[in-house]
């Protein structure tokens, strides 16, 4: 209960600093389900488009009544360097995915599973799990569970880990969550 | 001309996709326990999943078809994790105690960083 209690003051702090506005991300995520909706739906006639506003409205109120509307909940704050990231990560995927299916494949068991804490350096839960579901999107580690400031990961190998334990992914992360 | 190479390569990409499902299907067959058995399972969430996509985003000759199937791409970039996170927390918790490869000299025998 104690690290709960930590967990909810950090988010307090979060949302001074990240410049918590809730106009700004109700606006946000009023233009994000409704370029949703018209890239899902296609059709531009009068009728369609007002039942599509009208379905914007009651999502953003329900969100709203659900108190769903902050950095957390639509992260605007980390929008351009998050995309920036996506590209390094999904290398990172395909790399792994290629190392993991090698040892599928090869003849002799080649795997040395164990488990071990990381250190994860964000300073917002939202980073952290960013960090955490980024471990478990690249194959041949998993992140198993969050405590604040440390993620416990069950790696498929040594390189597995390694790849983990030099914190390039940390630091990226962390660099994703910073900047506004 | 041009229309043949976007096929070729889409058939690629689909049957790129389709060995790297049946490689994550058979590792899960393989691998000794249940924590080692997700590893593979991510690859058929991840390049699978993805080449898959990419081959039928060449397919399509429509924006708007092309932008779903994106669509889906992100989707699984953040449900495929929160579930593989899910099931392997709630393996640890119910005290699901890791394999560990004595014969490679991987970590002690019984012993983890496990809490």
């Amino acid at each position: 209960m104690q690290d709960r209690g930590a967990v909810a003051g950090r988010n307090n702090q979060d949302g001074v600093r990240l410049g918590y506005r809730p106009v700004v991300h109700g606006i946000g995520l009023c233009l994000a389900l409704a370029a949703c909706w018209l890239l899902l739906s296609g059709h531009f006639q009068i009728l369609l488009l007002s039942l599509g506003a009208a379905s914007v409205a009651f999502c953003v109120w329900i969100a709203m009544r659900m108190d769903l509307i902050d950095h957390e909940g639509v992260p605007m704050q980390i929008t351009w360097a998050g995309l920036r990231y996506v590209p390094w990560l999904l290398w990172e995927i395909v790399k792994a995915n290629i190392d993991v299916a090698q040892r599928v494949l090869s003849p002799s068991l080649t795997i040395t599973p164990r488990m071990f804490d990381a250190l994860s350096s964000q300073k917002t839960d939202l980073g952290q799990v960013l960090y955490a579901n980024s471990i478990t999107l690249t194959p041949g580690t998993v992140a198993v569970d969050l405590r604040p400031g440390v993620i416990q990961v069950h790696a498929l190998n040594d390189g597995a880990a390694e790849g983990i334990l030099d914190g390039e992914m940390d630091r990226r992360v962390a660099a994703v969550e910073v900047r506004q | 001309m041009i229309g043949q190479l976007v096929d070729g390569v889409s058939w690629l990409l689909l049957l790129a996709g389709a060995a790297f499902v049946i490689i994550g299907a058979f590792g899960m067959l393989r691998f000794p326990d249940f924590y080692t058995r997700l590893h593979p399972a991510g690859l058929t969430d991840t390049m699978g999943a993805g080449l898959i996509l990419l081959g039928l985003l060449l397919q399509t000759g429509a924006a708007i078809v092309a932008i779903k199937l994106l669509i889906i791409a992100v989707f699984l970039l953040f449900t495929s994790p929160t579930s593989s996170h899910a099931t392997a927390r709630a393996a640890l918790a119910a005290g699901l105690r890791p394999w560990q490869n004595h014969n490679a000299g991987g970590g002690e025998p019984g012993k983890d960083s496990g809490t």
